[in-house]
């Protein structure tokens, strides 16, 4: 097993270095860079100016050399400097992490909390009334854009309540925090809980329709003790996987719900550096997503191993 | 246990004395009622974006002051934004644009990861190996934030949206087609268009692609859901599909937080149109799945 | 009693059609039956039609008593146990007719949970497949010690020493080890016994053993069937046996049923069925054993092995009349027309056919 886990390892490690090259020659192979948006918002039409622009950033320099440049400083911790701040790139993702961070944990907690209790109920009670409505509000959770959700949750605070949510101030209390915060993760946890829901729905019936099963059937075993005890137990293993899933899933409703919401996190700052070009944040920033959705794999699949008799007792 | 047995009603229940085409369908849609109602969704999204030209009260791209916010209405169905566009035209025009992305995207993905499936599962060897490791790093992104970068290297234009929402789009049908592709290369009926001397090219174009279908037909149906998904956040953020096209996602961003309070129509029509022909894709999806896979049969 | 007695003395095929469906069990050949199975209908409905997997099937078995149900896969045989535990799936099957009384009560008519506690408790069942029929992340000894936990109320440490108690039974070494492990520890054989200790362990009356060494290698088949006839003298279970192995049945069963497209077509006791099988398709079916004696070459003069031609029908479309006519060699328009009568064709001995025993010496050879 333990060989199992360093190649996956080194898998990861590829992974990643893969995605840098890509994101970096996406970012550079098209036409229009920041030295012409900067150009062209402030009215100059002198060639002489954006080349100086362009020097200032190293852009005229080779595309291997800034390449380089960027990944040895991102091993020193180097993030090199944003071009529309000009601030060290790592002062301005550091300070947004946390709240985004707090928003994905919650949004995982409350996706996990409703999809799987709400999947093995719908796979239990298949092609009933209560399956059928569980599945169609599932569905219809997934069909909904987060962004409009996050509109519409807004939209009832200001009708009803009249204020809406603020969130560029540090809240008094933890709790506070945690309430303030609920509301987003709500809206981006009922889209993934629905995600949830489903892959467990289909990973119950799939266990469901085992031999063994049957076996527990034939022994006597209520549909209680089959539901929860036989089936449940080989269900849930799939179901970890699918945290593996929907940490990708969850992070781009993040995008556009801290955009909605206005939370001062990376996945809106992200927006925004796509937006003016900012090529050391958005480069910085794709390579943090990715390093959280390859790691979150990684530990999921060192979760599996561990969870099921089978893998963990072949080594 | 039962003694009287109605063996008519059983057997129509299976399905049995399913001949024509038309009993086909009639059949199909008693046994997968929501798979006929996402299919009746979708059936008049498509006919709303082709009949655009012809069932849209106003011009979606003409501004009227005197109708700025105007409440829906006798003139205005849905109301009108703040330049007094009509909102029911919007949308009936951003199901053009929805309906050239949704499809766009989708078959540009299935044409791109079709092959590079195929070639990945069929051919294996260090081809397999890096296709796989490719599809690897592209996965490692959620599917918005792939598309994000995509459109903003791109430009804003929907030729390129249509691009930056395929490509994260290509790895999950390269997959499949590839695991399909693996298992269908072991079957008799390979080693045996082998024994007899067929190349290998024609094999897997016309021997293992065929079989490959109904699973693709189901991802097809997801992805057509989700491309338009897609379309509308971009959109929403600001880099999808540019004026002066009449785009769902962008309606929202326009309207959303200045007009919450007075006008709330702006808000919800537009997300309605957008979760409706989401939701029917997803449903016909889901009908097609159980239709067509038998492994994944309840 | 007296029921099977009168049944004995009148063949009552001829009158079957109108009777009652007790009356129409055609050869109860147990004078006090533990299980009574009647007129058994279990029908499957699908795209393609009703699939009559068991059409009128009846038997009975008496206390300790072995009886084998022999056929091709597909003949009904499994969907006849899986009847009589009640686990058809429904959708798609539906047992729609029939009574399976066991010590007097009929199985069919009992409410769910009531059925639920039969079970593993009066009639258990093992299963073909040992590697998918054991709960993979469950422990041996735990899948074991569900069964006792679910019908009695036993203390812990005492339902432990049963269980390692079982295990032992079933000659499993190391039984308090094996307890705690998980059936990928286990090798085949080894699953096979736990699922018998599990079928065994409240000591049922009745055991369904389902292909039990179809799956496992020759060697420890022998093993296996071994174990089950001896535990059967020392619980005093009643077996029945489903197999397709001829074999299997000569050296375990006193009685055979042949079942051929979801229907009885032969029943008598092993020995009589060996020396003078009457249904063709019963002679066919040994004549396609290979017999040690023609592969060493001793009796080259008769004929080589057999197979019988075609294959079973689509349960679907059953032929009119006998459904065996379309592969049998001695069909002729009256079998093609109508389905022949189960009848007492020599004493003990029931064959549903119209040309029973004919060509018998031949394909006995």
């Amino acid at each position: 097993m333990t060989g199992y886990l360093m190649r996956r390892f080194a898998l990861m490690l590829l992974t990643l270095f893969g995605m840098s090259i890509l994101i970096f020659l996406v970012m550079r192979l098209v036409p229009g860079n920041i030295a012409d948006i900067l150009v062209d918002s402030a009215g100059i039409v002198d060639p002489k100016q954006k080349l100086k622009i362009e020097q200032e950033l190293g852009l005229d320099r080779p595309l291997i050399a800034q390449y380089w440049q960027w990944i040895s400083g991102l091993a020193r911790g180097d993030l090199g400097y944003a071009y529309v701040s000009e601030r060290p790139a790592i002062e301005e993702i550091l300070p947004r992490l946390p709240v985004t961070a707090k928003l994905a944990v919650l949004a995982l907690v409350f996706s996990v909390l409703i999809g799987v209790p709400l999947g093995v109920i719908s796979a239990v009670h298949r092609n009933t009334f209560l399956d059928y409505l569980m599945r169609v509000i599932s569905l219809s959770g997934l069909s909904m854009p987060s962004f409009w959700l996050g509109l519409l949750v807004l939209m009832a605070f200001v009708q009803m309540l009249g204020w809406i949510p603020i969130y560029n101030r540090q809240p008094d209390s933890i709790w506070a925090e945690i309430g303030l915060l609920a509301i987003p993760a709500f809206v981006v946890g009922f889209r993934s809980s629905a995600l949830v829901m489903r892959l467990t729905r289909s990973s119950m019936l799939e266990v469901l329709k085992q031999d063994y099963i049957r076996t527990a059937r034939s022994k006597g075993a209520s549909e209680k003790t089959v539901n929860y005890d036989h089936a449940l137990r080989n269900a849930l293993l799939p179901v970890v996987t699918i945290i593996g899933i929907e940490a990708a899933f969850l992070l781009g409703g993040l995008i556009v719900t801290e955009t909605v919401f206005n939370i001062p996190g990376v996945a809106r700052f992200l927006v925004e550096a796509i937006r003016s070009r900012d090529y050391p944040i958005v480069q910085n920033l794709v390579m943090f997503i990715a390093f959280v959705v390859v790691t979150v794999n990684f530990i999921v699949d060192i979760t599996y191993t561990m969870l099921d008799p089978r893998i963990r007792l072949e080594s | 246990m039962t003694t009287t047995l109605d063996h008519s009603a059983e057997l129509a229940r299976a399905g049995a004395n399913v001949s024509t085409r038309w009993q086909a369908i009639r059949f199909l849609a008693r046994r997968y009622p929501l798979g006929a109602f996402g299919a009746f969704i979708i059936l008049i999204f498509i006919l709303t974006a082709l009949l655009a030209h012809w069932i849209s009260p106003y011009d979606p791209t003409l501004t009227n002051a005197r109708a700025s916010l105007a409440v829906p209405g006798a003139a205005h169905w849905l109301g009108a934004d703040f330049m007094g566009r009509d909102i029911l035209s919007r949308i009936i025009g951003g199901a053009q644009i929805s309906l050239a992305v949704g499809i766009g995207a989708t078959v540009l993905g299935l044409s791109v990861g079709i092959p590079i499936g195929l070639a990945s599962g069929y051919f294996g060897g260090w081809l397999d190996l890096i296709i796989q490791r490719f599809i690897d790093i592209m996965q490692s992104l959620p599917l918005l934030v792939m598309a994000l970068v995509m459109a903003a290297s791109l430009g804003p234009s929907l030729r390129n949206t249509i691009i930056a929402i395929a490509i994260p789009l290509v790895p999950s049908i390269a997959r499949i087609v590839r695991s399909n592709t693996l298992a269908l290369k072991e079957m008799p009926f390979v080693e045996a268009a082998r024994a007899i001397g067929i190349g290998e090219t024609w094999i897997a174009a016309r021997h293992v692609l065929p079989n490959t279908l109904a699973p693709l037909i189901v991802l097809a149906t997801a992805q057509f859901g989700s491309a338009i998904l897609v379309e509308a956040s971009l959109s929403f953020l600001g880099l999808g599909v540019p004026e002066p096209y009449p785009s769902w996602g962008r309606m929202l961003s326009e309207s959303a937080a200045e007009y919450m309070r007075t006008a709330p129509w702006l808000v919800i029509f537009p997300g309605v149109a957008i979760s409706l022909v989401v939701f029917g894709a997803n449903l016909l999806g889901d009908a097609l799945r159980d239709l067509l896979d038998p492994r994944l049969r309840t | 009693m007296s029921h099977s007695r009168a049944l004995q003395a009148k063949p009552s095929a001829a009158a079957g059609g109108q009777a009652k469906p007790i009356d129409s069990i055609a050869g109860i050949a147990v004078a006090d039956p533990l299980l009574t199975v009647a007129d058994l209908k279990t029908y499957f409905f699908t795209r393609n039609g009703t699939a009559k997997a068991v059409d009128g099937v009846s038997f009975a078995i008496a206390r300790g008593e072995t009886l084998a149900i022999v056929g091709e896969s597909g003949c009904g045989k499994s969907m006849t146990a899986l009847s009589l535990m009640r686990l058809v799936a429904d959708p798609p099957g539906r047992i729609v007719d029939g009574e399976v009384v066991l010590d007097g009560v009929d199985l069919l008519k009992l409410p769910e949970d009531e059925m639920r506690a039969m079970r593993g408790r009066d009639i258990s069942m093992i299963f073909q497949e040992p590697m998918t029929s054991l709960n993979p992340v469950m422990t041996i000894g735990r899948q074991i010690g569900e069964v006792l936990t679910m019908h009695k109320t036993m203390p812990r440490d005492e339902l432990q020493k049963k269980v390692v108690e079982m295990l032992a039974l079933v000659r499993i070494p190391e039984p308090a080890q094996r307890a705690k492990e998980y059936p990928h520890q286990l090798s085949g054989g080894m699953r096979q016994r736990a699922m018998i200790a599990m079928a065994l362990a409240c000591s049922p009356k009745v055991l369904l053993a389902d292909e039990p060494t179809t799956a496992l290698d020759v060697t420890i088949q022998a093993q296996i069937l071994e174990l089950i006839a001896d535990l059967q003298r020392k619980l005093g279970t009643a077996v029945v046996l489903i197999t397709h192995d001829l074999g299997v049945v000569a050296e375990m069963a006193q009685r055979v049923i042949v079942m051929y497209a979801g229907r009885k077509v032969e029943e008598a006791s092993a020995e009589d069925l060996f020396a003078g099988p009457l249904h063709p398709y019963t002679q066919g079916l040994m004549a396609s054993i290979p017999r040690l004696g023609l592969m060493r070459g001793e009796s080259a003069k008769t004929e080589r092995l057999q197979e019988i031609p075609g294959i079973v029908p689509a349960l679907y479309s059953l032929p009119q009349g006998c459904v065996f006519a379309p592969r049998c060699p001695r069909a002729d328009d009256k079998c093609r027309s109508e389905f022949p009568p189960y009848e007492e064709k020599h004493s003990r001995h029931w064959a549903a056919c119209w040309h029973a025993g004919e060509g018998k010496e031949r394909a006995h050879g």
